[in-house]
């Protein structure tokens, strides 16, 4: 789905237009979400470009329901300057925005399918919009697993929503640590562990992966391993990105504009780019 | 139909270029180089100067034929009047809680560019696809680039072309399509004269107000012949056969590691091609709450290019060469439905190191 069309282009490519906070909320140590006041349409899994003034420009996934079009959320890992400014704002005050930009989770062609979601630690973000859509549109999509790892149990993002994603949302919610620092008594191990316990018909299921890229390649595997057909899965991957436009030229990966051609990339259509080093 | 004109009507042209408001970019012998520079005169232009290239070398010399347009490749195509070196975007200052954005007029200066070579005229076309044929349009390159007219210049003068390589890339060294205005210079023993031929309704108009004959069939056949030999006499070719397959199945070739040896990351073949497109964004602020957006010419060979969290994804000079000569001669057909080279031989000239794409390309192909 590309929500921008050469009508609107001009607040895309130009200045960002500035949006106002309406609440900051903490979800762990050094990640907030952002309620700013809604742009509009978005698809799950496309970004925008957001604006500190005078400090700079980052990419930020949108996080919130592709149903709710007064809100807009974002959530952000304050980890450089940029992202530092803007978890550092209050409600109240604007921060800018452009987009959204991209390409979109595959929602239309994993109806009536099984999904399974693999993601890591802040990748659970550009993937929350894809399971608020699902929720909302339960009955379309079959059974479906979430896999989630984080690094330890207070990293792990959005984790007072797993209850209602599983009760409400009758969505298996499989979760892991690499380190089980406190109270614990969940799995420890990497998330690919979490694989073969998936309820999700793994062999036929649409597969959404959004982590690192070491995580995403072993997923990848990982699926393989359970017959799972690779023209069913699909990546959001991250390159610099300074644009959103496909001028800039930091976000290629071989021929792809990651800004433009994804961040959710059929993988079938990047494999030949992304399982080599330094492309 | 063609028309001949002398050395005298050239100035002239310039003259009422300069009458119609355009601001005249032309060659000129500047830092011992013959490069373009704006607020050119007739009287500017480097006649019986050229110059001498091989990898890593780029050296002036005196032509003893007062030809106006003697010259090869220039360290630099005029295309930073259409797409600048730094430029500022926009200005944002603080408003209470919020920020307003004053984004300036695109700029509408008339540029006219005399002596325009093929390759770079090509390159420009290519940058068109970049920056105005996608999805996105950049409204600041669409503004200047339509406030430019172009009066290219065929190469006809050198039969030993140095380092550049049009003529396998297709792109010249008869300009192609993009101009205003072609002109071919002739010089034969003591005649020197150009054939002119205009390709725009507003090059038809400039060229009206001209002094000039019709040419006869000699001078354009000695126009055409002019322009084969330097063709024919190209010293450097790349086979651009099956090449954007070729170079997109090349990412495990052991030549990339040969080469990344000698690559220093450097930059100056991306800053000297006229068709990399890669920009940098900086958003400065001021004590007076005003916030500044500039945009300038980036690099593949940066470490920051590649930049995300956890650290770069091309960490090894290997890793960005083989980018940057994939993107040219492979991935860019995808992209844009056009090589990214045009064979002008800078990044062969400007090299530190020597290093020849054509060579590389060469070794590529044996290999695979």
């Amino acid at each position: 789905m590309t929500i921008a069309t050469k009508q609107n282009l001009e607040s895309i490519v130009g200045a960002p237009r500035p949006a106002k906070i309406l609440s900051v909320d903490r979800n762990t140590d050094d990640v907030w979400t952002l309620r700013l006041e809604g742009q509009g349409a978005f698809g799950p899994g496309q970004f925008n470009m957001l604006y500190v003034l005078g400090v700079g420009e980052v990419p930020i996934s949108i996080s919130g329901s592709p149903g709710k079009t007064d809100e807009l959320l974002h959530t952000v890992r304050g980890v450089g300057g940029v992202t530092n400014a803007i978890t550092s704002l209050k409600a109240g005050q604007s921060v800018g925005v452009r987009g959204p930009f991209g390409t979109s989770w595959p929602m239309a062609a994993a109806k009536g399918r099984d999904v399974v979601i693999v993601t890591g630690g802040i990748g659970l973000a550009p993937l929350r919009p894809a399971i608020y859509h699902i929720i909302e549109n339960r009955a379309d999509y079959g059974k479906v697993s979430l896999l989630y790892g984080a690094r330890t149990p207070k990293e792990m993002l959005y984790a007072d929503e797993f209850d209602s994603w599983r009760e409400t949302g009758d969505i298996e919610v499989l979760t892991t640590v690499d380190a089980a620092i406190g109270a614990w008594d969940g799995d420890v191990g990497v998330v690919t562990t979490l694989i073969p316990r998936a309820s999700a018909d793994i062999s036929d299921a649409v597969a959404m992966i959004c982590g690192p890229e070491v995580m995403t390649r072993f997923t990848v595997a990982g699926l393989a391993e359970r017959n799972q057909s690779k023209d069913n899965i699909y990546v959001s991957l991250e390159r610099n990105m300074k644009c959103g436009t496909a001028h800039c030229g930091h976000c290629q990966l071989g021929p792809k504009f990651v800004c433009k051609d994804g961040p959710v990339f059929k993988f079938t259509d990047v494999a030949h780019w992304f399982e080599k080093r330094e492309v | 139909m063609s028309t001949v004109m002398d050395v005298q009507a050239v100035y002239t042209l310039i003259d009422s270029l300069k009458s119609d408001g355009y601001e005249v970019v032309g060659p000129r012998l500047r830092d011992k180089a013959l490069g373009y520079v704006a607020g050119t005169n007739g009287s500017d232009l480097p006649a019986g100067l050229g110059d001498d290239q091989s990898p890593g070398n780029y050296r002036t010399r005196d032509r003893g034929d007062g030809a106006l347009f003697g010259f090869r490749s220039s360290p630099q195509s005029w295309r930073r009047w259409i797409f600048p070196p730094n430029a500022e975007v926009w200005s944002a200052r603080r408003d209470n809680d919020s920020f307003v954005v004053d984004t300036s007029a695109p700029d509408s200066m008339k540029v006219a560019v005399i002596g325009a070579r093929a390759c770079d005229v090509a390159a420009l076309t290519i940058q068109d696809k970049v920056f105005l044929d996608g999805q996105f349009q950049d409204p600041a390159y669409k503004a200047r680039r339509e406030n430019l007219l172009i009066v290219a210049v065929n190469c006809s003068l050198d039969a030993d072309s140095n380092t550049c390589f049009c003529a396998s890339m297709g792109t010249g060294p008869r300009v192609q399509a993009g101009h205003d205005i072609a002109l071919t210079e002739i010089i034969e023993g003591d005649k020197h004269y150009f054939v002119a031929d205009a390709q725009t309704d507003e090059g038809s108009r400039i060229l009206e107000g001209i002094s000039g004959a019709p040419a006869g069939t000699d001078e354009v056949a000695a126009a055409d012949s002019a322009i084969s030999n330097v063709a024919d006499s190209m010293g450097r070719k790349v086979d651009a056969d099956g090449l954007p397959e070729l170079m997109n199945e090349s990412y495990e070739s052991p030549r990339w590691t040969v080469v990344g040896e000698r690559c220093l990351s450097c930059t100056s073949c991306t800053m000297v091609c006229p068709t990399c497109f890669c920009t940098n964004i900086e958003d400065s602020g001021d004590l007076n709450g005003v916030a500044t957006r500039t945009r300038s010419w980036d690099s593949c060979f940066t470490l920051r290019h590649s930049h995300i969290h956890g650290g770069a994804i091309r960490n090894t000079n290997k890793a960005r060469y083989r980018q940057w000569a994939i993107h040219k001669m492979g991935t860019w057909q995808e992209q844009f439905g056009t090589s990214g080279c045009v064979g002008c031989g800078r990044c062969i000239t400007w090299c530190p190191s020597g290093i020849d794409i054509t060579e590389e390309v060469t070794a590529i192909r044996e290999e695979a």
